[in-house]
């Protein structure tokens, strides 16, 4: 399986997850692939931390406008009914159970739900941003990842690495699976299409609870 | 509010100063007061903003320069010579979550003492620091901060010193005009009274101590 078809299975099952009228706070990488999926008549808001509801595609070429920018600092458009704010409201939009759904990248998930995803100490210190308060405060935290990175599962036991919340998140959605976290515990939902529950078990360091029926992704 | 000269206004910020800059990836940051901040070589800054930008841009351009000696910022993945000066022991980089650093920023500008939050209970940020239950719920106690001065990039400012700000350049920059103790101001256009009317003024002119004249 390529990257890219392993991107394209998270950003499209994510998708799913999406219902109109939501606000909804994408990370960088996989997570901003999930508004290219957006099912047929399923409209929401996306915000920009940086201070925007509303975000639309990238601009036609000519037509960025240098103050209306992502939260990566890329030029965006706006929609029609988009507004803009300051970074006190848009945090007390996050925080405050305002935002419906965040999907997010991971660096480790453990097995009850745990995320990992700001830092590996003494190599990667880019900072937390806003990832902290978006996994506090959202009122569902979607962790989009690949399931393994160089041959280790990123689904754990338990984090290695600093956690990013002591909130658990809801949903992983990998290239292989969909867990969910009922009671605390990581269970298997889906499988991808053409993976099987024991290559999921074999690709995976947690833990997982298998119902008897696990039904694939229908994407 | 005074107006005053580029120049003249980045004469008033002594060495060792602390600094709150608006801007998010450097849209928003005032990039004339910036180079200017440069090209008189003021030293051993403190800054106080979400980001470095990129190497270049905006805030980057001090981090360039090496004249940062602290920043107090929410992410610096970005800037590449930002972390290779933190990693060398030449800057100390203090990394706050961004909601938990605006709020700090506003408590410090809204007379408060600090503020509550759950971000970061239970992680490396609350090392050192209060967990406070309220209502059986645990926060942490994030103290205010506030900073000598502003360097606010407003879009318009009109000629008694009221501002506005465009799209996602407003990002910290309402916020920073409250808590620093002098408040600069570079505007986009300068445009007389009453051309921002008065439910549109996002930051009053009482806030602002000097506007920079146009060249």
């Amino acid at each position: 399986m390529t990257a890219m078809d392993a991107q394209t299975i998270i950003a499209k099952r994510i998708a799913q997850e999406l219902r109109t009228g939501m606000l909804v706070n994408l990370g960088i990488g996989i997570p901003t692939l999930v508004a290219n999926h957006l099912p047929p008549g399923v409209n929401v808001y996306f915000q920009s931390e940086n201070g925007l509801i509303g975000t639309g595609p990238v601009p036609e070429p000519g037509m960025a406008q240098a103050r209306l920018t992502d939260a990566g600092g890329k030029a965006v458009s706006a929609l029609p009914g988009a507004c803009t704010f300051d970074s006190a409201m848009s945090f007390g939009l996050i925080r405050g159970g305002h935002v419906a759904m965040t999907v997010l990248g991971g660096l480790q998930v453990d097995q009850q739900g745990l995320l990992a995803n700001w830092m590996i100490p003494g190599k990667m210190v880019p900072g937390m941003g806003g990832a902290m308060d978006l996994v506090t405060g959202a009122k569902r935290v979607v962790v989009a990842m690949q399931h393994s990175a160089k041959g280790k599962s990123k689904v754990v036991q338990r984090c290695n690495l600093p956690l990013t919340s002591v909130r658990p998140v809801d949903l992983v959605v990998t290239e292989l699976a969909v867990i969910a976290f009922p009671g605390g515990r990581a269970t298997l939902m889906e499988t991808a299409p053409g993976v099987s529950v024991q290559q999921v078990i074999e690709a995976t360091e947690a833990e997982l609870v298998v119902p008897s029926s696990v039904p694939s992704m229908q994407l | 509010m005074q107006t005053i000269s580029l120049a003249k206004a980045v004469e008033l910020i002594p060495d060792g100063a602390s600094l709150m800059l608006g801007g998010f990836m450097g849209v928003g940051t005032p990039e004339l007061v910036v180079d200017e901040l440069v090209r008189q070589r003021k030293r051993d800054l403190t800054v106080i903003a979400n980001d470095t930008a990129f190497p270049g841009v905006g805030i980057g351009k001090l981090v360039d320069a090496r004249l940062v000696k602290k920043a107090i910022v929410s992410h610096i993945g970005t800037n590449p010579e930002t972390q290779r000066q933190m990693i060398a022991g030449e800057l100390q980089v203090d990394l706050v979550p961004q909601g938990t650093l605006i709020e700090r920023i506003r408590a410090g500008g809204f007379g408060l003492g600090g503020i509550l939050t759950p971000t970061g209970v239970g992680t490396v940020v609350a090392e050192g620091k209060r967990t406070i239950e309220v209502e059986g719920k645990a926060f942490l106690l994030e103290i205010a901060l506030k900073a000598d001065f502003a360097l606010v990039q407003a879009f318009l400012a009109d000629t008694t010193g009221n501002l506005a700000y465009a799209l996602t350049a407003r990002n910290f920059n309402p916020v920073i005009a409250m808590a620093g103790g002098t408040v600069i101001v570079e505007a986009e256009h300068i445009v007389p009274t009453g051309v921002i009317a008065p439910d549109h003024v996002m930051t009053p002119a009482t806030l602002v101590d000097y506007l920079i004249a146009n060249a």
